[in-house]
């Protein structure tokens, strides 16, 4: 034992004075020092690269089996599920892998929310962290044609004309990124090229950055306080522990509770009522018609719900999109000294809880047919998650009544401007019940800081608790 | 400054020049990549015009044939929907088909049609091109009491008379589109060409 312990340790001072692998497992793994306060929302980051790593592998196993070729494609699909040994597993994995991916990415966006994650000086892992969010999409995009089925093929069909909106250039671009005219043999072939190879590889580079970024400043926490702040004598900060072993095993117990959901699904629901696998997708893809009723899959709906929320095509683009990209600017809009929601005030607390609830119920009308009265919520719920981010500006310092009436009445002049342009004969009732939305929203946001004391933050401690 | 050397000028061409050079030299590279992106010769020359025979089309049917890899629909329309057609025209975007570019000379009237009864339209919503679902009903419950038949995209709610004109208020800009197309017979038409281009 002695003997193998020096050998080993000879062994790894060869390595070092060649490639720092000690200098690298202590920088990231037993010498970092991550606060000792972590809660539950801590462990989806670890869980979106286990997800990466089921992704990756299942993936690579499937490209042994799977065509991407329009005339074979479905086809070989239902050989991995039927004929391949194990090959109904390892699909229903990576099937679920994309569904699970998503969850613990949009959970592990929250938590930075919760506790000001993005703020500074972390503005960069946020934003490497939209761009892994971007990638992702594209791939979970990309993905969902191969298996060519009638979803696969009309929703691809309405995401590339997306590009075809954009004046000008539009037509030439969709045309350009499908290589034909329509959705063909070319499309699903380079879809496949990136998906299994281009957009894998960014989206790894992407994590790596994130990672490297955020052991240079350094983990936030559920209290939002800097443990660098305060410091032992021998440097290490007094509310940090190593990262490994405190940490990985903490993970651990994260992983197999997780897997027991994915498990579960993967044997007993990998359908998911056909919010994972949508049904249309079991029938081949048709150009000639389009299934009755078409919904992105899940983790697209909210998003998808704002671009049905417009009438202008080229306007729904942007707003589609806009609700993606205004997430990056988070760090520069919420300026609030104050990191964490436990020390933010009740009306914060409630901002953020109305948004998560408006963007699930973005989510559930983007899954539900384009009805009249579901229309409208979707407009007014749009007209709110937009108007969110402005009032987290808002509610970044004390204002004064004149700023907050200033701003009710300029959001809500705004919108009721686009009510009366939108408005026709017989629409009025609905677009008036719907006003109240953002109007009640808006009005408890600018004004409730004026006439209660719901807006009353609390004191930081100075060194994190529990 | 010694021996004469310029230093800023050596500057210059080692860090402004080369940087240049291989700008624009990876500028040209980066051609093949992105043109190979463009249609190919075989996908250019698919696309040859297709014949459609609809005897057998009953009045208030349609059938789809593929042109271009998009779905054309034939619909016989009734002498109901012909009348309807006119009562409409207070709710849609574009009722007199101004937009040159949704359909050849020959089909801008008021059926959008060469012959009335028959309607011929590429079945790809001019919104984000889903094919919308054809439903001859009058006020089904779902579409509500002013439904005189039409055309409904199940994907974003743009819906269409039987004409193809566009309702106001939904997603999609335009009247769907009419292909150039013309008549072998009373029942016979092909479509992609169009006594013009003949």
């Amino acid at each position: 034992m002695e003997m193998l312990m020096t050998m080993l340790k000879s062994f790894m001072g060869w390595v070092d004075a060649r490639f720092p692998a000690t200098k690298l497992w202590e920088e990231h793994l037993s010498k970092y020092y991550a606060p000792k306060n972590f809660n539950f929302w801590y462990f989806f980051g670890s869980l979106a690269l286990l997800v990466l790593v089921i992704q990756v592998v299942t993936g690579i196993f499937l490209t042994m089996h799977y065509k991407p070729d329009a005339t074979l494609a479905f086809a070989s699909v239902e050989y991995i599920m039927r004929d391949v040994n194990w090959g109904w597993l390892i699909r229903y994995m990576h099937s679920t892998g994309a569904s699970a991916f998503f969850i613990v990415v949009y959970m592990h966006m929250f938590r930075g929310l919760m506790y000001g994650s993005f703020k500074k000086p972390r503005e960069l892992i946020w934003l490497f962290g939209m761009f892994i969010f971007l990638a992702l999409m594209a791939e979970a995009f990309m993905g969902y044609l191969l298996p060519w089925g009638q979803m696969s093929y009309w929703g691809a069909q309405v995401i590339v004309n997306l590009f075809g909106a954009i004046p000008f250039v539009g037509d030439d671009l969709s045309v350009w990124i499908r290589g034909d005219y329509v959705i063909s043999d070319a499309t699903l072939n380079r879809f496949f090229a990136f998906h299994v190879a281009a957009v894998p590889m960014v989206i790894i580079g992407l994590v790596v950055a994130h990672i490297i970024a955020l052991h240079e400043v350094g983990s936030n926490n559920p209290d939002g306080i800097e443990i660098k702040k305060n410091k032992g004598a021998d440097g290490i900060p007094l509310d940090g522990i190593p990262f490994h072993p405190y940490y990985t095993v903490k993970d651990i117990v994260g992983v197999v509770v997780f897997l027991m959901f994915f498990a579960a699904i993967m044997f007993f629901g990998p359908e998911m009522g056909g919010y994972f696998l949508e049904h249309a997708n079991f029938v081949p893809a048709n150009p000639l018609q389009t299934p009755a009723h078409i919904a992105p899959v899940w983790y697209f709906t909210p998003f998808y719900t704002m671009l049905r929320a417009v009438p202008d095509p080229f306007l729904g683009v942007v707003a589609m999109g806009g609700g993606v990209v205004v997430l990056a600017f988070l760090p520069w809009l919420d300026n609030n000294p104050i990191k964490s929601i436990r020390y933010r005030s009740a009306l914060h607390k409630l901002n953020l809880m109305f948004f998560v609830a408006v963007f699930l119920f973005l989510g559930y009308l983007g899954v539900k047919a384009p009805e009249p009265v579901l229309s409208e919520l979707g407009l007014r719920f749009s007209e709110v998650y937009f108007v969110f981010f402005y009032v987290l500006w808002f509610h970044s310092k004390t204002r004064d009544a004149k700023f907050s009436f200033m701003s009710l009445i300029g959001w809500m002049g705004l919108f009721s401007l686009n009510d009366f342009a939108r408005h026709v004969e017989g629409s009025g009732d609905l677009i008036m019940m719907g006003w109240l939305i953002p109007g009640i929203y808006l009005t408890v946001m600018f004004l409730a800081p004026l006439y209660s004391n719901l807006n009353a933050e609390k004191a930081v401690p100075e060194r994190v608790t529990g | 400054m010694t021996d004469g050397v310029d230093n800023g000028k050596r500057r210059f061409l080692t860090i402004a020049a080369t940087t240049g050079v291989a700008a624009v030299g990876a500028g040209f590279a980066a051609v093949p990549f992105i043109a190979s992106w463009n249609p190919s010769a075989r996908a250019k020359a698919a696309g040859a015009p297709v014949e459609a025979d609809f005897s057998k089309l009953q009045l208030g049917q349609m059938m789809r044939v593929e042109w271009r890899g998009k779905p054309v629909w034939i619909t016989h329309r009734t002498e109901q929907n012909l009348k309807d057609l006119p009562t409409l025209d207070d709710s849609l975007r574009d009722p007199t088909s101004s937009v040159e570019s949704q359909q050849p000379p020959y089909a801008k009237n008021a059926t959008r049609a060469i012959k009335p009864e028959y309607s011929i339209m590429v079945g790809i919503c001019t919104h984000l091109g889903c094919s919308p679902t054809y439903r001859p009903e009058i006020a089904p419950d779902d579409l509500g009491k002013s439904w005189r038949g039409g055309f409904f995209c199940p994907c974003h709610g743009s819906r269409f008379d039987l004409a193809g004109r566009v309702y106001k208020n939904v997603p999609a800009p335009k009247n769907l589109v009419v292909p150039p197309h013309m008549y072998l017979s009373e029942t016979h038409v092909i479509i992609g060409v169009d006594e013009g281009a003949a």
